[in-house]
């Protein structure tokens, strides 16, 4: 089939970025940041809950942990619930042992359905990122009623300052309707290891650099890596990191976790090594999404 | 459409002309970094879509352009730390969008080659004039920001035309890396000219190993040690070439680059390996073997 001439044109070809989200920006050209405590680690762990439902749709595709089997999948269903009502209680577990407060990225289903859960976080001072309604309302282009999606998940949420897209998935308009709603910080995009500036419409939103790949079910359900593996990319990641503040500036470690998936009963240990880990380390300071970007901002 | 691509005769690994390498060295090794920008939203190309999902594609589009912000100025100080040089597969928009990257590698000494203009502007489809059209721009974008004659392509996204190798060769270039048919270097059957099939590897690719292959990051460590083992000890009978291509958004990443580090580490700790670049592993083919290649080669019988 042949081609238009226009697919040789290029009017976005141009300095920085082919978009007007954000611009561009180097990492180790930016000043350094110090977290308190003259910390070189921010830990940043994000806990997802999430909630599949059974007559799931898939659209306009189909995110990682989704039902496979025709209807009614109850293994793929309880196999993710798991996550809210046993794997969840491992991981604070596990969290609380080193005084580690999480953000726990929620959507407004588990919110709903289970509030004594919330109620939980809550008490514990998690903080709590909006997470979409549920895993079968993905944002995307063309989608209907968006507007409606984000003020219902926001409200039910009690205006988060935070939020984190099922399956990181966006329309056009996503960064925009989150801002009218009062979301200070978008988790969506994985170009960075520091929180930057981002633009949405007249407002400007903060992204934060949610880890896609230090991710419990990306490593052990998207790699088909294994529990020791999944140790070794933590504490890797997290050497790293470490290094490098010495030279750059703080960092942050971000991990992503689904309790349906690090709360099983065998792979709750690797999640308590890799804390202790990290904890031995003079110089990490535990802090949530909301507290490392206040730190941040302050030093903009 | 052709059966064989007609790119190439045979010429059996066992008993070729024997290469040599500068200082007696048994293996060329070049590391190829592709410097990319994927298009957010970019024109559609009937025989390939740009995203897996919908545009859109936030996650896809932000995982690459990380290997620019982040990525790349980690690697490049790996690379610097075992003192080697990279090959750039260079997507020359980048050139306008991400000047300083581009210029932190001229800085290093660094070759920069082609990989299109875009990554997600396919040569599928094209016509001769387009495709002629679209080879231009890269010799004369990185001739503009470096002062190099564009020598080697890698097409962009792997996506080709029947006639893409003859074009890269009539237009001066001297090597290809889209053959992975052979660990030495070989002539290319072009229309016109002298063209080099340079050994580029999809094996060691850190992309089709990340994101293909599900490899763990200090297996591909230890996949790049054997590889290049293998090839040091077969580089005592003639010179072998080992490429590491890679992906600064996948290699750069925190918990990949120590392991890839220390494997970089491991082979330029070796007395003959040749550290090259593959505009230097063409020029020495051409001019010493590329004629003994062509002569020992046997045409492929007919089916």
């Amino acid at each position: 089939m042949a081609i238009s001439d226009d697919y040789l044109k290029y009017p976005k070809r141009r300095y920085g970025m082919d978009h007007g989200r954000y611009d561009w920006s180097i990492l180790p050209k930016r000043k350094p940041v110090e977290w308190p405590g003259k910390a070189r680690i921010a830990l940043w762990i994000t806990v997802a809950l999430e909630w599949f439902p059974l007559d799931q749709q898939g659209k306009p595709f189909k995110p990682l942990g989704s039902l496979q089997t025709a209807y009614p999948d109850l293994r793929h269903y309880t196999l993710r619930d798991y996550g809210n009502r046993v794997g969840v209680f491992r991981a604070m577990k596990a969290l609380e042992k080193h005084g580690i407060r999480a953000s726990a990225a929620v959507n407004a289903a588990v919110a709903m359905r289970y509030p004594s859960l919330i109620e939980r976080l809550k008490e514990k001072r998690w903080e709590l990122i909006g997470h979409g309604l549920d895993m079968d309302h993905l944002h995307y282009e063309g989608m209907s009623g968006e507007k409606d999606l984000v003020s219902k998940a926001v409200s039910i949420l009690g205006k988060p300052r935070g939020w984190l897209s099922p399956a990181r998935s966006e329309s056009a308009q996503t960064p925009d309707l989150l801002a009218e709603a009062g979301v200070e910080y978008l988790c969506d995009w994985v170009n960075d290891d520091m929180p930057y500036e981002f633009k949405a419409g007249d407002r400007t939103l903060h992204a934060m650099p949610l880890s896609g790949d230090i991710d419990d079910a990306a490593i052990l359900l998207g790699m088909h890596h294994d529990e020791d593996e999944l140790l070794s990319q933590l504490t890797d990641q997290f050497y790293l990191l470490y290094e490098e503040a010495a030279t750059h500036g703080g960092r942050i470690m971000s991990v992503t976790l689904h309790p349906w998936a690090i709360g099983q009963p065998y792979r709750i240990g690797t999640l308590e090594r890799a804390l202790a880990h990290f904890m031995r380390h003079p110089g990490v300071w535990p802090a949530t999404g909301s507290e490392i970007l206040d730190a941040w901002r302050k030093q903009q | 459409m052709k059966r064989d691509p007609g790119l190439y005769d045979y010429l059996p690994y066992d008993g070729r002309p024997k290469i040599t390498w500068p200082d007696g060295a048994r293996v060329a090794f070049w590391v190829a970094p592709n410097i990319e920008f994927y298009e957010l939203d970019p024109p559609k190309n009937p025989a390939r879509t740009a995203w897996a999902r919908p545009v859109p594609d936030v996650l896809n589009y932000s995982y690459r352009d990380y290997g620019n912000r982040a990525g790349f100025w980690r690697m490049a100080e790996a690379m610097d730390r075992c003192g080697v040089r990279g090959s750039v597969s260079l997507n020359v928009a980048v050139c306008e969008h991400h000047p300083e990257v581009v210029a932190a590698c001229v800085e290093r000494g660094w070759e920069l080659y082609s990989h299109g203009t875009y990554n997600t502007r396919y040569t599928f489809g094209m016509s001769e004039a387009q495709e002629r059209e679209l080879i231009q721009d890269s010799i004369d974008t990185i001739k503009r920001v470096s002062g190099q004659k564009l020598d080697g392509w890698l097409a962009p996204a792997l996506t080709y035309t029947e006639r893409t190798l003859d074009l890269v060769a009539e237009m001066g270039l001297t090597y290809v890396c889209d053959l992975f048919h052979d660990d030495q270097p070989g002539p290319v059957k072009v229309r016109k000219g002298r063209l080099a099939s340079i050994p580029y590897s999809l094996e060691m690719n850190d992309a089709i190993a990340f994101n293909v292959s599900s490899v763990t990051p200090r297996h591909y460590g230890e996949i790049i040690r054997r590889q290049f083992d293998r090839l040091y000890e077969e580089g005592k009978e003639s010179g072998t070439v080992m490429c590491i291509p890679l992906h600064p958004y996948l290699i750069g990443q925190p918990y990949r680059l120590k392991a890839f580090e220390d494997a970089l580490a491991y082979i330029a700790g070796h007395d003959r390996v040749w550290l090259a670049t593959g505009r230097e592993i063409a020029r020495h083919f051409l001019d010493n073997h590329f004629d003994s290649f062509v002569k020992a080669s046997i045409p492929v019988g007919d089916l």
